[in-house]
């Protein structure tokens, strides 16, 4: 065993810094995430499991998971379509000012989300420049969720656009002009090969965009306007514990959208592995 | 079906402005090529030549400026690429990765429209059919990545043949493979082409491959068409000096000619039927025999710098005070044991044929032979 653990000590890596730069690593990953996150288990500890049970099932936020899952995948679908024409236009064409738009998809990373909330609350609300023109129609989307999943939508496009840009960059144009020369239309010559290649990027991206849109809370509190059971998203109902001093029940209601989230960041891991696998020659 | 390509021309740049050459370059001047049915022609010329710019506008990728291309009485000028009924091979492949190998080779009976496509039994037999002349039919389930580079390209040539095209294009089809599979895959070719007898237009740098597979050869620079000649014709009387420096290794000799004799520093050369002044002419490796001793008609003294002794020939490269560069001579196994031949050995050559390129046609000289 001795003998064992010194041979292993004498093997010596050509990369310099291996202890100190993961040692650094691990000690931020333990500051930043999971202190935190130690503490959030910490507060729940206060709870017993009947009243755990108790917080999560309250009829009012149960209304709100149901808010924020729909506006969340409302957001994510619409990302999806326009992500993917987003990243389209900015790989396959060339117009001038194509690097300011490109620029301006980052935005929203950049943008304090309640800056955005703000403005699009202000833009949508019925007497903004929009809304005022949409309400004539019957279209209100300040207080609906419709304007939930705006909000979501407008924070977390660059997760799509930005996951499938690169791919998109790598598809040689080769292979869809081969896919042309074999007599393929379009509209087929994109179904059947474009999107397939794109797929794992497109459903990562949607996937992030999703994920992001559950726990978004400053972009959307405005627009929302956050009427009990109507438009009130698990975030904000995280916020109104948290005003109540209520912080074993804020934990409750936290605990449900990291497990959530850490669940679905954990399949979309998972899922893309698979398939890249596949695409570099195993078969599952 | 015969391809007619006339009076193509293609400009690159932005289109409006004025001048010639400011921004745009002229990527082929207007060519002319009628290919017979049947026939495997060769594209040969050096990057940038055009020649793959060429293959894609008969392939209908790119869009001429100018001019029309027939596939028989068919005019395909302005025909889309999807409906010109042709076969293309990428250098690279472009097989459709996220498919199985049997999925690549359907794909173009499979996109057919529902009225004329095949039934799936029919396009299953027609498919394990396809992969059996690539010798692949073991590989049906295999996706692109398990393959190596010369079973994709087998995919990749299979996958064009589905539809029956009426002309196959292939795009630098071996460039990306290594030198041994080249060879098989190019005999291979060869073979298939004999049995099918498709049109067959192909792209490539490499001249041995040019001259092993074509019928004719088609050798372009800078947009132009250099010659059009089956490969024996065109390795034996090229058309022009950029033919012959192109098709093989050439030696240099530059002098002062007076009464048939080219001198150069301390070294001449006899050159029968050659007029007085200043002259550069060219000689092939293999037209340099080696000597120990000077010859009334040759006094060229070289020295032995590096030897190579692979293959069916010796190949030297030899170096003196009167060439500007070194020349290359390739020697029979028995002169290379005969001289004994070393690195540092003194020698004389005596080249036993002469081009010239400078005359309207280009003239072959026999130095040692008397006049």
């Amino acid at each position: 065993m001795i003998a064992h653990a010194l041979t292993w000590r004498r093997e010596r890596r050509v990369l310099p810094g291996f202890g100190l730069s993961l040692g650094i690593s691990l000690t931020f990953v333990s500051l930043i995430l999971l202190l935190p996150l130690t503490s959030l288990v910490g507060q729940l500890s206060q709870l017993s499991w009947s009243q755990y049970w108790f917080l999560i099932t309250d009829p009012r936020l149960l209304a709100s998971y149901g808010v924020t899952l729909f506006g969340a995948a409302v957001a994510a679908i619409f990302n999806a379509a326009f992500g993917l024409l987003m990243a389209w236009v900015l790989v396959r064409y060339e117009f001038p000012g194509k690097r300011l738009v490109d620029a301006l998809m980052d935005l929203p990373f950049a943008l304090p989300t309640a800056v955005a909330g703000i403005t699009l609350a202000t833009l949508y609300s019925s007497n903004g420049w929009i809304g005022r023109l949409l309400e004539p129609l019957g279209i209100s989307i300040s207080y609906t969720w419709i304007g939930i999943a705006l909000a979501m939508a407008f924070t977390s496009i660059p997760f799509v656009v930005r996951t499938v840009q690169p791919v998109l960059e790598d598809l040689p144009a080769e292979v869809d002009e081969a896919a042309m020369t074999l007599g393929a239309s379009d509209s087929l010559a994109f179904r059947r090969v474009i999107l397939p290649y794109l797929w794992p990027a497109l459903v990562t991206g949607t996937g992030l965009a999703f994920v992001r849109s559950l726990g978004e809370f400053g972009a959307v509190i405005f627009i929302a306007g956050g009427k009990p059971y109507e438009t009130e998203i698990t975030s904000l109902m995280i916020f109104v514990k948290l005003q109540e001093y209520d912080y074993a029940g804020a934990s409750a209601v936290a605990s449900i959208v990291l497990a959530t989230s850490l669940a679905l960041l954990l399949a979309i891991n998972l899922w893309q592995g698979r398939f890249i696998k596949r695409l570099h020659g195993g078969r599952g | 079906m015969s391809i007619r390509i006339s009076q193509i021309e293609k400009t690159y740049g932005y289109k409006g402005h004025g001048s010639k050459g400011h921004g745009r370059t002229r990527a082929l001047e207007p060519i002319d090529l009628d290919i017979h049915d049947g026939e495997l022609i060769g594209l040969l010329g050096p990057s940038g030549s055009g020649k793959t710019t060429l293959l894609r506008i008969v392939a209908g990728l790119e869009q001429a400026d100018s001019g029309s291309i027939h596939f028989g009485d068919r005019d395909v000028t302005r025909v889309h690429v999807r409906d010109r009924r042709i076969g293309f091979v990428f250098q690279h492949y472009a097989l459709f990765r996220h498919m199985s190998v049997f999925d690549n080779v359907a794909f173009g009976l499979t996109a057919m429209p529902r009225a004329t496509r095949p039934s799936s039994g029919e396009i299953r037999s027609r498919v394990m059919q396809l992969l059996e002349m690539v010798r692949l039919q073991d590989f049906a389930e295999r996706f692109p990545a398990q393959l190596s580079g010369g079973q994709q390209q087998r995919v990749s040539l299979a996958r064009a043949l589905a539809l029956k095209p009426d002309v196959l294009l292939l795009d630098e089809p071996f460039g990306a493979l290594d030198a041994k599979v080249r060879q098989e895959l190019r005999r291979w070719l060869r073979h298939l082409h004999e049995e099918l007898h498709f049109t067959s237009l192909f792209v490539t740098h490499d001249q041995e491959e040019a001259l092993e597979l074509s019928d004719r050869v088609v050798v372009m620079s800078n947009g132009r068409i250099e010659q059009i000649a089956t490969p024996d014709t065109l390795y034996r009387q090229p058309a022009n000096r950029f033919v012959f420096e192109f098709l093989g290794d050439v030696n240099r000799i530059e002098g002062d000619i007076e009464k048939e004799v080219l001198t150069c520093g301390n070294a001449r050369v006899a050159v029968p039927g050659i007029e007085n002044g200043r002259q550069e002419l060219l000689l092939r490796p293999h037209e340099v025999r080696l000597d120990e001793q000077p010859s009334t008609r040759a006094h060229l003294p070289v020295s032995v710098t590096a030897v190579v002794p692979v293959g069916a020939e010796v190949r030297l490269e030899l170096e003196a005070d009167w060439l500007g560069e070194p020349w290359l001579a390739t020697i029979s196994h028995a002169d290379f044991e005969r001289l004994a031949i070393t690195r540092g050995k003194r020698l004389f050559a005596q080249p036993s044929r002469l081009h010239r390129f400078d005359t309207s046609r280009p003239q072959t000289l026999a130095p040692l032979s008397a006049s």
